[in-house]
């Protein structure tokens, strides 16, 4: 069956030599459209965050994933873009993201309360359009609740964004979405810096000493999954998932200078 | 200079039709006075027709197969003599309210926006009947004419300078409003129309007719000359309707809304304006006040018993009925009335549309009166505080923030996006700090925890239980003291190493991490401690 299929493309490719040089071939592919996610390594891994596609983040608590959807977040309001964040659990901490750099006057905060609040937020928003990037905030949202929602969902949602320039990234603990994801990446913590070396005083230490400042964290972040193959300076769109487990960068946060005592207001920083 | 009037015949009539468009097709009266002395004050043709006449009593009125009676109503004259003036303030800012049936309108420099006198008169009458008026158009060389003319003659009359004695020469005496003595005293001289009235010498009619005499006779050759009394036009616009039997269910409710909105939208695209705030206000069934006074305390303090009021600030001005109709259902779904209606009332105020100019390579915004909608239709699911924009206050109190309402920026101060470029552009990227990023615990979670020389060792919250890596703090903060609600509290970050729950599970595998970076603190009044969020 195998060796006659291919008789036949042998067949019809040299009959249309004299036209068309290679005939089987995508000459052109549609090129996928990036924004930066605002955290280097994670760019140059991904190439960004592909627009009218499904990002999906995942991974456990502390794993740096809010850090990277707040550095995207960041980055598109600073691109003077319209963002919307559907937090599932009010979990938001606005402080902290206008530190990080969101123009908070440029973000929309859904407050759900609940997965089908939130699955209905975002909905409405993808439908309304106009919208740079639209975050879904599972983050602490309980693993089996998010793996409750039905896969229609997730592509109801990957076919409403496909031809807008809108970002739908999701975070959640694990990946839900599957097929639907354009890009699905996970995170997980590496460790947690510290103003002085953490293995000073041995395995398990108890750093008890009031000299220790908190600097920031390093996490790993891996690509599972994604629809982009890169060919020369561009990204093109490619049908068969890109799946391996050797796509994998580490970045360093850090964290905000007096974070303790964060304060609003016009003119406060 | 010339002018133009336009005349609306039968306007007590006209304005219930304006609202009730059905009713054209039926033998309709209007009775008006105190029962049971009720009188047919206004018919329509196919009443007059089948025998119906003025001053007839209701009860013989009544008397009249298929005929349709409407009480007189006062309001819907104000509103229909409101749309009157935005039809003439639509054409010409120098307009005069001259009676609540008529205005006249000043045309000087109108033929170079609207082409020849014809054009003009035409293009009244079209907005005329656009918005449910049907009326009569005449343009001449004054005021009183102008006037005249609109009155006695049917559809568009233009009566060119120096004419004005000719034309109105065929009109009955009864268009220039003599008194009934001047017109009992006409009719004996035989004199009917107004050719006749001019033959008449000036003098020898102010001697028997006094100056009305000459006041008619000037006004029956077309000689009068005096200027327009300019009415200022209002920014305010108003549609009302009173319901003969109240309305209790939402989807009637909307019907009627929307045929107001379009009336009320039809009149601010006359003025070239559109709606930046809508206020609607429902008069409710009497008999369900007891039950309103409970809502109303919790929604609409300054609303008096019986009245239901609800305001709609609109991001940009609209004039977009449906539009306006969804946005007005969503509030009324979220905050509904909570008795019958009788009578709905709706208020508009005006400003000028937005006028903005898109580019291709500026980043695209959600269209402002869709997020509009958006945004209500979200604000009905999750409710109406918990969608906006985050905005920090100008406190030191942790977790303080207001929500604002969600303006999408309608300048856009970046650059263009590249398309289908790989490396974001440098000066973005520059701009954008890798910052460690807090999710809060609202409300804070509490803990318990286990203190070794006044700095925590082992903590327990939410079932799981942790030893203590490595601390920092504690950062003490307190403020507010000068309030009812002073806050004062020792904040720490703890690198936590959570323990195997005790049912044998690992905190791994019940959606923990093994290990978390979290902030806890300790409430110094209230004595307890709390974990704040977490370093994700």
């Amino acid at each position: 069956m195998g060796s006659k299929a291919a008789a036949l493309r042998l067949h019809v490719a040299s009959a249309l030599a004299a036209h068309v040089a290679s005939p089987f071939v995508y000459r052109d592919r549609p090129t996928v459209e990036t924004v930066p996610a605002g955290i280097g390594p994670v760019d140059v891994l991904t190439g960004g965050f592909p627009r009218g596609s499904l990002t999906e983040i995942y991974g456990p608590v502390c794993s740096g994933r809010t850090s990277l959807l707040i550095s995207a977040l960041a980055s598109r309001t600073a691109a003077s873009e319209v963002c919307a964040l559907v937090d599932a659990r009010d979990a938001f901490d606005p402080a902290s993201a206008e530190a990080a750099g969101v123009k908070l006057k440029h973000l929309l905060w859904v407050r759900c309360r609940s997965v089908d609040q939130a699955l209905r937020s975002t909905d409405l928003l993808i439908q309304g359009g106009g919208f740079g990037l639209i975050a879904l905030d599972f983050g602490d949202t309980p693993a089996q609740a998010v793996r409750y929602v039905p896969l229609q969902v997730w592509f109801r949602f990957r076919r409403a964004v496909e031809s807008t320039p809108t970002v739908l990234v999701v975070l959640e603990q694990e990946s839900n979405a599957k097929s639907c994801a354009s890009l699905v990446l996970q995170l997980r913590m590496q460790e947690v810096r510290w103003s002085q070396a953490y293995g000073a005083a041995g395995k398990n230490p108890l750093h008890h000493s009031p000299g220790y400042l908190l600097e920031g964290s390093k996490s790993h972040a891996e690509m599972i999954r994604s629809r982009a193959k890169r060919e020369g300076d561009r990204l093109i769109q490619q049908e068969v998932f890109m799946h391996s487990g050797s796509n994998g960068v580490e970045f360093e946060t850090e964290v905000i200078p007096g974070m303790h005592s964060l304060k609003g207001g016009p003119g406060q920083r | 200079m010339r002018f133009a009037s336009i005349f609306v015949p039968n306007f007590m009539l006209q304005a219930v039709l304006r609202t009730e468009p059905a009713l054209c097709e039926c033998a309709l009266a209007l009775v008006d006075g105190n029962p049971p002395l009720c009188s047919v004050v206004a018919i329509n043709e196919k009443a007059a027709r089948a025998g119906v006449e003025l001053g007839m009593t209701k009860m013989n009125a009544a008397q009249f197969a298929g005929l349709q009676m409407r009480p007189r109503s006062q309001l819907q004259e104000k509103i229909a003599h409101a749309v009157l003036l935005d039809i003439g303030w639509a054409v010409s800012p120098r307009i005069e309210d001259t009676t609540q049936d008529t205005i006249v309108l000043d045309l000087s420099g109108l033929t170079h926006l609207f082409g020849e006198e014809k054009d003009i008169g035409a293009h009244l009458a079209q907005r005329s009947s656009e918005c449910g008026l049907f009326s009569n158009v005449a343009i001449a060389s004054n005021v009183d004419t102008t006037r005249i003319a609109a009155r006695g003659f049917k559809g568009i009359t233009v009566i060119p300078p120096r004419q004005e004695s000719k034309c109105l020469g065929e009109l009955p005496v009864s268009v220039l409003c003599p008194s009934v003595e001047t017109v009992e005293t006409l009719s004996r001289w035989g004199v009917h129309t107004c050719a006749a009235f001019a033959d008449l010498p000036v003098l020898q009619l102010s001697e028997r007719l006094g100056q009305e005499g000459v006041r008619l006779h000037a006004l029956a050759r077309g000689a009068t000359s005096r200027s327009l009394a300019i009415a200022e036009p209002s920014h305010s616009f108003e549609e009302e309707m009173e319901l003969d039997d109240p309305v209790e269910e939402l989807d009637p409710a909307s019907f009627l809304l929307g045929r107001l909105l379009d009336q009320l939208c039809a009149r601010l695209a006359a003025r070239s304006l559109a709606a930046a705030s809508l206020r609607v206000r429902f008069e409710l069934q009497p008999f369900f006040e007891n039950a309103l006074d409970v809502h109303a305390e919790t929604v609409h303090r300054a609303s008096p018993p019986g009245v239901y009021e609800n305001e709609l600030q609109l991001p940009i001005p609209v004039r977009d009925s449906k539009m306006l109709l969804k946005l007005l259902r969503l509030r009324l779904q979220s905050s509904p009335p909570g008795a019958p209606i009788r009578k709905i009332v709706l208020q508009a105020e005006s400003a000028r549309p937005r006028a903005t100019q898109g580019g291709l390579f500026l980043p695209s915004f959600p269209d402002p009166e869709k997020l509009e909608l958006t945004i209500a239709r979200i604000a009905n699911v999750v409710g109406e505080g918990n969608i906006g924009s985050p905005s920090l206050i100008d406190s030191y109190r942790p977790g303080e923030f207001q929500m604002r309402r969600f303006l999408a920026p309608l300048e856009a101060a970046g650059a263009g996006r590249k398309r289908g470029s790989v490396a974001p552009p440098e000066g973005e990227q520059k701009s954008v700090q890798s910052s460690m990023s807090f999710r809060i615990f609202r409300p804070p979670v509490p803990a318990t925890l286990e203190l070794h020389a006044e700095r925590p060792v082992r903590v327990a919250f939410q079932g799981l239980r942790g030893q203590v890596l490595t601390a920092s703090g504690p950062w003490r903060t307190s403020g507010d003291w000068w309030r009812e609600d002073p806050w004062q509290q020792d904040e720490w970050d703890l690198e936590i190493h959570f323990q195997s729950p005790s049912n044998g599970r690992n905190a791994g595998a019940a959606g923990h991490p093994d290990c978390g970076l979290y902030r806890f603190y300790y409430d110094v009044l209230r004595g307890s401690w709390f974990v704040r969020g977490i370093y994700d």
